[in-house]
């Protein structure tokens, strides 16, 4: 029997509400299949599971929230005999199907509501006719305009909370040092008009892609920068997941990673990038991209903001920032002046695990990458 | 006018006697001892020992004898000391009077009032303390009427007297000190009564059941429906309440096994399915003999907080 808990989507996060089961007992998973999502302060979450097996049973409702850890779910190994598990867990096992009562099931079914999404507190934690009336009357209350206008600042006051909470343990715990470089980006300009050409403008790539692609190869010399703190050791990460800030509308930011950022080719990271951000926007990230990034980019470019000195999201030991690509006076190599495309790249990284001049070397070899565009 | 239920049958009696000559009772004790339960006291020197007949100790034969004078055009109303006797009588009852008109090809009607006390709660031991109205409800052929109010006490009487078949009146020693007013009204032998209006959940119940089912309402917000006939059932009003409670607990002073709340229960399921929060619970008597020892009795029987309790299940 393999327990499906419900993962940290954050190191901010220490409770999430399910929202809704993408499988039910009987069914088949893969490692990686998303499952079940849920709503963490931030963003509503699919959530992947890690082993292949069969589901057995749901442990938790949608509408539950329940602190990280708990067994949201039970699932059968490859080859575990589900009659043996029935057998032991017969009598849970018939319980599993949820209550709902007759009255509320016909009641959901004339006003069109999703039982899946309502919390029972009935006998038995039985949904009824009451909590189908609750669960209806923020949708009706929703539609008056003050009640809506009302909700929005909730949900950003939570996100705002969690920022607060994880930002706040990274500037008590973590020793930040910053450096920045000033790269020269003629070279990566042209090179991406070149090869904008051809293209139609929903095939175009974005500066931002080169940038994260050369963060990421730059990295794979810099363990140091790459992984995690825990228990007080840098805990490296063979895989760079990068993480990428994404400002959200109606304020706050998520950085869901995109991963093995080196291994993928400039157009299927665009495609990557540009899925992700409209996921963020939407609020249907999964687990794995909340959980998972190794490193942070945090790209103000968009914002005309010279440089970033960003703060790094624990337990990751770094972080990179992008300012705007903008013109700057440029001595040339043989003393000249000339008019040169720049932006400036920054790390913010951890002290306890690398010092300055690793993150210089690792600036370094970012502007290197960056000055080599067809090789990214 | 202020009186008993015990006080409300006898009127009811009286009236009876009253309105129509072709009706006499008949039973053991109720002329010189004044009936087993005293209502039928001074009807003897009132009515005279043609009216009035004292019987000998046989169930069987008196109740057939009923039978023959109501099938001969008379109005008998027959008093059984108590429902645990008149199983000596089943096979009158059961066979004869529930099934004349049907053997008959409708030629023979039976309207004979079989009167009997039911239910425990004096410390009369287990042989005298059944409740076994379920079994007469059981029987096509039979109006079973349980009267649980004064009103009822008395009216029920002169309106099964009216029946061309046989009724069997249940009344409760439990309830014969119970006051209350008389409205003097006619009642119907066919429909129950809502007796305390509430929101939070139906109560069904009848009979002796019916003075606890209200005190366990006052603090449940409970609505209370008095069947009032549990042959041939009338489930308006129970319907009618759980559509709008939601969910409902029928308190029979019968055994759980085969009861009426039984078949109440599985009414609802079939009429009320959609319109139930919580499944149907019910309050019944210990499936045991009644004990003797008062405190065991008390605890063998539904009792308001046992009524409570089973509300409160109900809720999450």
């Amino acid at each position: 029997m393999i327990e499906f808990k419900l993962p940290s989507l954050g190191a901010d996060m220490e409770e999430g509400k399910l929202l809704e089961w993408k499988v039910k007992p009987g069914d088949a998973v893969k490692r990686g299949q998303v499952i079940a999502v849920v709503d963490t302060s931030k963003a509503a979450v699919e959530v992947e599971v890690w082993n292949d097996g069969v589901v057995s049973e749901l442990k938790t409702r949608p509408g539950e929230t329940v602190p990280v850890g708990t067994v949201l779910a039970l699932l059968l190994s490859p080859g575990e005999s589900p009659a043996a598990a029935a057998a032991a867990k017969a009598p849970e096992a018939a319980a599993a199907r949820r209550r709902i009562s007759p009255a509320a099931r016909k009641h959901a079914e004339e006003h069109g509501v999703n039982l899946d999404a309502v919390a029972g507190t009935g006998p038995g934690g039985a949904v009824t006719v009451e909590d189908v009336e609750k669960a209806t009357q923020p949708k009706k209350e929703a539609a008056r305009v003050e009640k809506a206008a009302a909700a929005v600042p909730d949900r950003a006051a939570e996100m705002r909370k969690a920022i607060a909470a994880a930002m706040s343990r990274s500037k008590r715990e973590i020793p930040h040092y910053y450096l920045s470089q000033t790269v020269p980006m003629q070279r990566a300009q042209d090179w991406l008009a070149a090869a904008n050409a051809g293209r139609p403008i929903t095939a175009r790539l974005l500066m931002a892609v080169l940038q994260l692609k050369a963060v990421a190869l730059a990295l794979g010399g810099f363990p140091d920068l790459n992984g995690f703190y825990r228990d007080g050791a840098h805990v490296p990460s063979a895989a760079v997941h990068l993480g990428v800030a994404i400002s959200l509308r109606q304020g706050g930011l998520v950085a869901p990673a995109i991963h093995d950022v080196a291994e993928l080719g400039l157009d299927e990271l665009m495609r990557s990038l540009a899925d992700l951000v409209r996921r963020a926007r939407a609020g249907s990230l999964r687990s794995s991209e909340m959980s998972d990034p190794t490193v942070t980019v945090s790209n103000l470019g968009e914002g005309g903001v010279e440089s970033v000195f960003p703060i790094i999201y624990p337990p990751q030991v770094a972080i990179v920032g992008f300012g705007t690509l903008s013109p700057r006076p440029w001595v040339t190599h043989d003393g000249g002046l000339q008019v040169m495309p720049t932006v400036v790249a920054s790390v913010g990284a951890d002290h306890r695990v690398s010092d300055g001049h690793r993150g210089a070397l690792f600036l370094a070899e970012l502007a290197r990458l960056l000055q080599e565009p067809e090789k990214l | 006018m202020t009186m008993t239920y015990r006080e409300a049958l006898r009127q009811g009696l009286y009236e009876a006697f009253d309105r129509d000559e072709r009706v006499f009772l008949m039973g053991e004790d109720v002329g010189k001892y004044g009936g087993t339960y005293a209502v039928s006291k001074g009807m003897l020197a009132r009515y005279g020992p043609e009216r009035i007949r004292d019987a000998p100790l046989s169930e069987l034969a008196f109740v057939g004898a009923g039978i023959g004078a109501a099938l001969g055009g008379m109005r008998p109303i027959v008093e059984i000391m108590t429902v645990n006797f008149s199983m000596l009588a089943l096979d009158q009852i059961v066979n004869s009077a529930a099934m004349l008109r049907h053997m008959s090809g409708g030629q023979l009607g039976v309207p004979v009032v079989i009167r009997m006390s039911s239910g425990a709660g004096r410390q009369l031991a287990a042989q005298h303390s059944n409740a076994l109205e379920a079994w007469y409800a059981h029987v096509p052929g039979l109006r079973v009427v349980a009267p649980a109010t004064i009103d009822d006490a008395r009216g029920m009487l002169i309106a099964a007297l009216q029946s061309p078949d046989p009724v069997i009146v249940f009344e409760y020693p439990a309830l014969f000190e119970m006051k209350g007013d008389l409205s003097g009204g006619t009642v119907d032998i066919s429909s129950s009564a809502v007796r305390r209006k509430g929101s939070r959940v139906t109560l069904v119940t009848y009979g002796a059941c019916l003075p606890k089912t209200l005190q366990a309402a006052e603090e449940l917000d409970g609505e209370v429906i008095d069947l009032r006939v549990l042959r041939p059932l009338h489930m308006e009003e129970v319907l009618k309440s759980i559509q709008k409670t939601r969910r409902a607990v029928v308190v029979d002073e019968g055994w759980r096994s085969g009861s009426l709340a039984a078949e109440i229960m599985a009414r609802i399921m079939e009429q009320a399915f959609y319109d139930l929060d919580a499944p149907v619970a019910r309050v019944c008597r210990e499936e045991v003999p009644i004990p003797y020892a008062r405190h065991l009795e008390e605890a063998a029987l539904p009792q308001p907080e046992k009524i409570v309790a089973a509300v409160k299940g109900l809720f999450g």
